[in-house]
């Protein structure tokens, strides 16, 4: 297996026999290749990267080269369905209907079709994925902005023009093919928010809702023609886009590999696509093959669900400053959930509370989006945002007639029709008292306890007491692939008041309950359903065969049923987790190893008497409340930056006169959209407290921000007594990047021995007085040779995977046993002589491409969405690894642009880089103050001064810059983005695929590590047992 | 006993419970002959979505355009969550409407997986379906009505679906004789597009009147109830058997064959009615997925005694789901090749059957 992801539990070596932490490109697979001489390469499993480098791999001979077959789909048949035009051909030939379009290499030939086909057109990208680099173009400016950017980020320079068909259906199918000619269709799905929005940011149904039987059974037929005509072998999935006025349709695409489709349809039906592929890819047929649920019945066969599946994307605008929240042709969504239910209205109110954004449904929040507007809201309907079906809820509360809002929204009629039934029914709740008729209704669609308290100015517990008196109680139902038509025994579960028997009973499990991560986000992603499975398996190799896995994200290993005895395809809210307790009757509940979500469940879970299984709740509070935590690390004589909570103003402009500027500010009270930021001068800080809410209930903290200072993450595992330290990890960046976004290395090397042992000495004493039980991550700065505290999380940490697969100790694991009440082994902590590997070096991957208008700039809010791991003999190797699998382009020569502020000018840092730049044969195109001080340096030759009318656009259009090096002056990040050149320039260079560095660590890193591959090759090594 | 909400017409009836796992098409279903006498649960919870269409609109050929007949066939409907309001470009009215219209009683918001797992387990049962407009439903009144009513197993239902008079529908040269036993219009609308007339004749004709026609091959439909209430198709089949012209049976249809045949058919205990079945072509061993609605099926063993041998068998649970003639021309499927609702993976069975019947055209000349 080769992927660079560190995070996912794909890379534990449990379930490949070598694991290559490599980026995923040819240069690197083919060495892979050269050492390993398979015999077969599956290119369908590892997404669109492996599919580009598969097709690579064969266009330059590799794969003939060393006689590699590829199994499952052949390449041929990638090709024809991924360039657009050969795939339009295909199409034509099987007699399934495609759009009128045409693939253009150049803007004038785009421009021509636009005009043959009208505006709006839609601008699509060969070869990429998420729809990076696509978009619709209203005129010829929107046009030439579009097709530029996706011609630099197609992988053959090759755009589709099309016409838009926004207000269409969009439909897709997930096939099967085996190479006997079987095909069959997993399910298809549904998109609400229609052709408008790529299929990534839509809410999805599955199966269909609005297709009748012709129409279902027409697109099917169409998908499995095209699935047979391409030759798929393994599995599928076909886009159609169907007309709402008649049987009309179109496919828009065809991905020959596994998607995130298929994962949803994995989940929402029962039916391993991917482990079936793989069996299909190896040489088996469908029919004999079993159906892994059943295991009486064939795999050849095609789901029948009894239920209705919702899946919601989560987004984080919140954490971009300039991002648009605008939904359109390009994916912005971080994760997603997915709601099972028997009712629409019931499916889509759970999957909102899944997406843990502090909305207990479509209606009846704390903070609705409500708009009062007609206008306004019409706009928002045109116009969709992340909470687009909210304002479906107020177009309708503002009795906007339906057909106008499925006019203006694109969203069928039916949907819409839905949502007004919450709607009515927010009302009936809101008129009248508590009974049990309208009880049972709104839990039928979906309300919740909190929901229907806030109606009805009660308690949410209050509604339970109530509820269960009135006897109105979820069922347990089983998901069985066949709709009960043939006994199960699954254990593949989901909670729904759409019916009145369990399918089963539990009797003295005496089990223990395992809460997940919910929708992958920034700052809790794969990272923790790596924790969660290795929880799981921790649990059960110490003898536990009762394990249940509460978690509602499709795209994790956690949700896979065979991972665990039972498990609940269900909202992470205390309200479902007390009724499946209910059921259950577990002896207890881990909430340590699901990120956020779980830990700040635990407080209210303990209140409700449930046992919490690992560090006692009270030892937990200790670490989260500040106070408390400051008053544990004074009584252990333990230093940390100066820090106070507030509730006035003055008082806090006071105190940070005194920590002297800059300072951290963030709310103790977390709201969505306020955040943290770091503050450079007091201007600066009255408009911070202007914006975010202080008074005795909403305190802000604000605490010394240290520049220049390194930041040491300690992950560890204790019994309580016995501290195991997993590693000490270095930050590659100064503090004040967020501990996600910076970039670390195992081992230390800028760390002296005392400082270690004080790290050691601190982690154990720590610890000990908290009594940890399992895991722990401990944040510690070190300034000036003094180590600073500054934070305490009593559950998995971010690091671990990393950890895990670097010193090859699994943390979750070992927590698992301390869990049990057993003692740990005695693995004695030599920290820096222990890693398997010389160096290990951790790369965080940034989506801003994604984000139009995001700044690339980092800071205390984390913004990356993932991250890769890479490990070499010394630190460069791995690095050199590490970046070329975040995707950035390491330019061997060429043209750097700098442009710097006259604050970071002398940074020594920064001049040995662009020193070094130089010695290696860079040009510099630079300003003339820096051009002066660089001359003093006697580096002239290389370097020019930018002139001052510059186009930059055309500069980078032009292909003459390699590298661009500017570190945003703190007020530039503030600043209108519109006015800002600096910020253009940054976002310009991203859209091209430029590498853009904007931090003294990492230009310095990146010039390092060109200086070294000048010299030096990188080192191939695998991960074993 | 199971408490619900009404909807369609007022009534009580009685008939046989089955479910069927199809997630689409409702409207096919409920107009399904096949399911006559019999009260449908829909296993797919949300049903009405996409509403109902015009169901008198012919095609060119005078058959109903979107439905299977010219009625509702079921004797009533189990869903678990009904759309009272349904967006289709070609609805005209929702499914509620439609069954008040027919005089066909619905209960919606039940547990119906729980129903499917009691029809799973004991078995398919007589049923009472009661909607009524009035608080109390004398239950103990209607329990023992329906221990008297009529047990769909012993129920002849040709009267109730068979056309009175042959009709002829299509302007080709050739004929096709489809023996109504309750076909469906998607039997029909394929012969057609096979480029034959429909003559369809009532299901007790007599081999004389049949050949009149000339028909290059004869169809016998599907339609519900045991076959061997038939008495009078299988005698007909038996017949046209020795005189070797090419028959196709489609569901109930091949059941009469089979039993023209020398075969035995048994009832199953629930029935398949899904369009997930996957079904083996046993002659290129390729594994098809089928749409299917029956209840009785053909005894494997008694294949080895009669005349025909194994085409189509159920995956699942092994099941005969398609025989050929050992000798003759005549071929049969339990499931539906005509699809409507489900897939049309098998449409070319029909293509089979236009092989055989052209080639014993081009035979006898």
């Amino acid at each position: 297996m080769i992927n660079p992801n560190v995070a996912t539990i794909q890379t534990d070596t449990k379930f490949a026999d070598k694991v290559y932490l490599l980026p995923v490109t040819p240069d690197y697979v083919n060495r892979v290749i050269e050492k390993e001489m398979p015999d077969g390469i599956m290119l369908g499993f590892g997404g669109q990267t492996a599919l580009n480098c598969g097709v690579s791999l064969f266009d330059n001979g590799t794969i003939k080269k060393y006689g590699i077959n590829v199994l499952g789909t052949k390449i041929n048949s990638i090709k024809l369905s991924e360039d657009r035009q050969l795939f339009k051909d295909a199409m034509n030939v099987c007699n399934v209907p495609t759009l009128e379009s045409k693939a253009v290499k150049s803007f004038n030939d785009a421009k021509n079709i636009a005009n043959q086909l009208g505006y709006p057109v839609i601008i699509r990208v060969a070869y990429t994925l998420g729809g990076k680099g696509g978009g619709v173009a209203r005129n010829e400016i929107e046009l030439y902005e579009v097709v530029n950017r996706g011609l630099n980020a197609s992988m053959v320079g090759q755009v589709l023009i099309e016409k838009y068909i926004g207000s269409w259906k969009q439909i897709e199918y997930e096939i099967m093919r085996d190479c006997n000619g079987n095909s069959i269709t997993i399910c298809n799905m549904e998109n609400i928010l229609a052709m408008k929005i790529h299929t990534g940011d839509n809410i999805v149904v599955a199966p269909s809702q609005t297709i009748d039987n012709y129409e279902y059974h027409l697109l099917r037929t169409a998908a499995i023609r095209a699935a047979n005509h391409v030759d798929i072998i393994g599995e599928c999935n076909v886009q159609f886009a169907v007309d709402v006025d008649s049987s009309k349709y179109v496919v828009i695409e065809m991905n020959p590999r596994l998607s995130r489709s298929s994962a949803l349809a994995s989940k929402a039906t029962g039916y391993p696509i991917a482990y079936m592929s793989t069996k299909i890819n190896l040489g088996y047929s469908l029919d004999e093959l079993r159906n892994s649920i059943t295991k009486k019945t064939t795999a050849c066969f095609e789901p029948s669900l009894d239920y209705i599946v919702c899946k919601h994307p989560r987004w984080d605008f919140n954490k971009f400053e300039f991002a648009s929240r605008k939904l359109g042709t390009t994916m912005k969504s971080t994760g997603e959930v997915m709601a099972i239910g028997r009712t629409f209205e019931e499916a889509l109110q759970k999957s909102i509370r899944m997406l843990d954004i502090n909305k207990d449904g479509l209606v009846l929040n704390k903070y609705d989006n409500e708009i009062d507007d007609e206008e306004d809201i019409e706009n928002h309907l045109i116009n969709p945002n992340n909470f687009i079906l909210h304002y479906v809820a107020t177009a309708i509360k503002k009795k906007i007639p339906i057909e106008k809002i499925a006019k203006l929204s694109s969203i069928d009629p039916w949907f819409i029709n839905k949502i007004k039934n919450i709607v009515e029914l927010e009302n009936k709740l809101k008129n009248n008292k508590i009974n049990h008729k309208l009880l049972t209704a709104s839990k039928k669609r979906g309300f919740s306890d909190k929901q229907i308290g806030r109606a009805m100015n009660i308690d949410e517990k209050e509604v339970r007491t109530i509820r269960k008196k009135m006897n109105v109680l979820p069922v347990v139902k089983q998901i069985d692939t066949l709709s009960a038509e043939w006994p199960t025994q699954t254990n593949y579960l989901y909670l729904t008041y759409g019916g009145n028997e369990n399918d089963f009973h539990i009797k003295n499990d005496n089990g223990i309950i395992v809460l997940g991560a919910g929708p992958y986000r920034i700052g809790s992603s794969v990272e923790f359903d790596w924790g969660t499975v290795n929880m799981v398996f921790g649990l059960q190799e110490n003898g536990e065969k009762n394990v249940s896995i509460i978690n509602c994200n499709p795209e994790t290993v956690s949700t896979d049923y065979d991972v665990c005895k039972r498990l609940y395809f269900e909202e992470l809210t205390i309200e479902r987790i007390l009724d499946i307790i209910e059921f259950e009757k577990p002896r207890g509940v881990i909430t340590s190893v699901g990120g956020q979500i779980a830990n700040n469940l635990a407080p209210i879970l303990n209140k409700n008497k449930i046992k919490i299984l690992g560090t006692n709740p009270k030892y937990i509070d200790q670490a989260e409340d500040r106070s408390k935590f400051s008053t544990v690390l004074d009584k252990l004589n333990i230093s940390q930056p100066v820090w106070k909570k507030f509730s006035y103003f003055n008082e806090s402009l006071e105190f940070a006169k005194f920590a002297g500027y800059p300072v951290i500010a963030r709310p103790s009270y977390v709201l969505s959209g306020s955040s943290m930021k770091v503050i450079w001068s007091e201007e600066e800080l009255k408009k911070y407290l202007e914006k975010a809410v202080v008074d005795s209930e909403h305190q802000i903290v604000i605490s010394k921000y240290m520049v220049n200072s390194l930041e040491i993450d300690v992950d560890g595992v204790s019994d309580s007594e016995t501290v195991i330290i997993g590693a000490i990890i270095e930050h590659v960046d100064n503090a004040g990047i967020h501990s996600g976004d910076a970039m670390m290395c195992i081992p230390t090397r800028r760390l002296s021995k005392e400082i270690v042992e004080n790290i050691v000495s601190h982690t154990k004493k720590i610890v000990r007085e908290l009594k940890i039980i399992g895991t722990f991550n401990i944040q510690f700065i070190v300034s000036n040779k003094t180590v600073y505290v500054i934070e305490l999380n009593i559950r998995a940490s971010r690091s671990m995977p990393f950890v895990a697969k670097l010193m090859k100790i699994n943390l979750v694991k070992l927590a698992a046993s301390a869990i049990l009440n057993k003692s740990l082994p005695n693995i004695h902590n030599n920290i820096d002589k222990n890693t398997r590997f010389k160096f290990g070096v951790k790369i965080p991957q940034f989506s801003f491409m994604q984000l139009d208008g995001a700044d690339i700039t980092l800071g205390v809010e984390m913004q990356s969405t993932g991250e890769v791991a890479c490990i070499g003999n010394d630190f460069y190797d791995a690095a050199t690894k590490g970046l070329i699998s975040a995707g950035y382009k390491l330019p061997k020569s060429g043209c750097a642009m700098v442009i710097i502020d006259s604050h970071n000018m002398h940074d020594n840092k920064i001049i040995k880089s662009i020193t070094t730049l130089c010695k290696i044969g860079f040009k510099i195109l630079t300003t003339k103050k820096i051009k002066m001080l660089l001359n003093e340096l006697n580096e002239n030759e290389s370097i020019i001064e930018l002139n001052k009318e510059y186009n930059f656009i055309e500069l980078f259009y032009s292909k003459k810059i390699d590298l661009v090096i500017n570190i945003p002056n703190t007020s530039s990040i503030t600043n209108n983005k519109d006015s800002n050149e600096e910020y253009q320039i940054r976002r310009k260079a991203l859209e091209l695929s430029i590498p853009v560095l904007t931090t003294k660590e990492m230009i310095e890193l990146f010039t390092n590590v060109l200086k070294w591959l000048k010299n030096n090759n990188t080192s191939i090594q695998f991960l074993d047992h | 006993m199971v408490d619900g909400i009404g909807f369609g017409y007022p009534k009580c009836v009685f008939g046989e419970i089955v479910f069927n796992t199809g997630m689409v098409g409702y409207t096919e279903a409920i107009t399904d002959p096949s399911y006559n006498g019999q009260i449908l649960t829909f296993t797919y919870p949300l049903i009405g979505n996409y509403g109902v269409p015009d169901i008198n609109q012919k095609d060119e050929n005078g058959i109903e355009k979107y439905a299977e007949s010219n009625k509702i066939q079921v004797k009533g409907v189990v869903i678990h969550d009904l759309s009272l309001n349904s967006n289709h470009w070609n609805s005209i009215m929702t499914l509620d409407e439609w069954l008040y219209n027919e005089k066909i009683p619905g209960i919606f918001s039940v547990d119906t997986r729980k129903i499917t797992k009691k029809l799973r387990k004991e078995g398919v049962m007589m049923c009472a379906l009661v909607v009524s407009d009035s608080n109390d439903i004398d239950t103990t009144k209607i329990k023992s009505k329906l221990k008297k009513s009529m047990r769909y197993n012993h129920q002849n239902f040709m009267e109730l679906v068979s056309t009175k008079t042959t009709q002829t529908l299509g302007q080709n040269s050739k004929n096709i004789v489809v023996i109504d036993t309750g076909t469906k219009n998607a039997i029909l609308r394929n012969v057609i597009g096979m480029g034959y007339n429909v003559i369809k004749v009532p299901w007790h004709t007599k081999v004389e009147k049949i050949l009149q026609y000339e028909p290059y091959g004869i169809i016998i439909s599907n339609g519900p109830g045991d076959p061997k209430m038939c008495l009078e198709t299988i005698s007909t089949a038996r017949t046209l058997l020795e005189y070797n012209i090419p028959i196709l049976g489609i569901c109930l249809g091949a059941q009469i064959l089979a039993l023209a045949g020398n075969a035995r058919t048994y009832k199953l205990k629930y029935g398949h009615r899904s369009q997930n079945k996957p079904c083996l072509n046993v002659d290129n061993s390729r594994t098809y997925i089928t749409s299917q609605n029956h209840g009785y099926c053909i005894d494997y063993e008694s294949l080895k005694d009669s005349e025909f041998k194994l085409w189509f068998v159920n995956v699942d649970d092994k099941t005969v789901e398609g025989i050929k003639h050992k000798q003759n021309k005549s071929i049969a499927v339990q499931f539906h090749p005509e699809a409507n609702p489900g897939p049309y993976d098998c449409k070319y069975v029909f293509n089979a059957f236009k092989k055989i019947v052209e080639e014993n055209r081009s035979c006898q000349k």
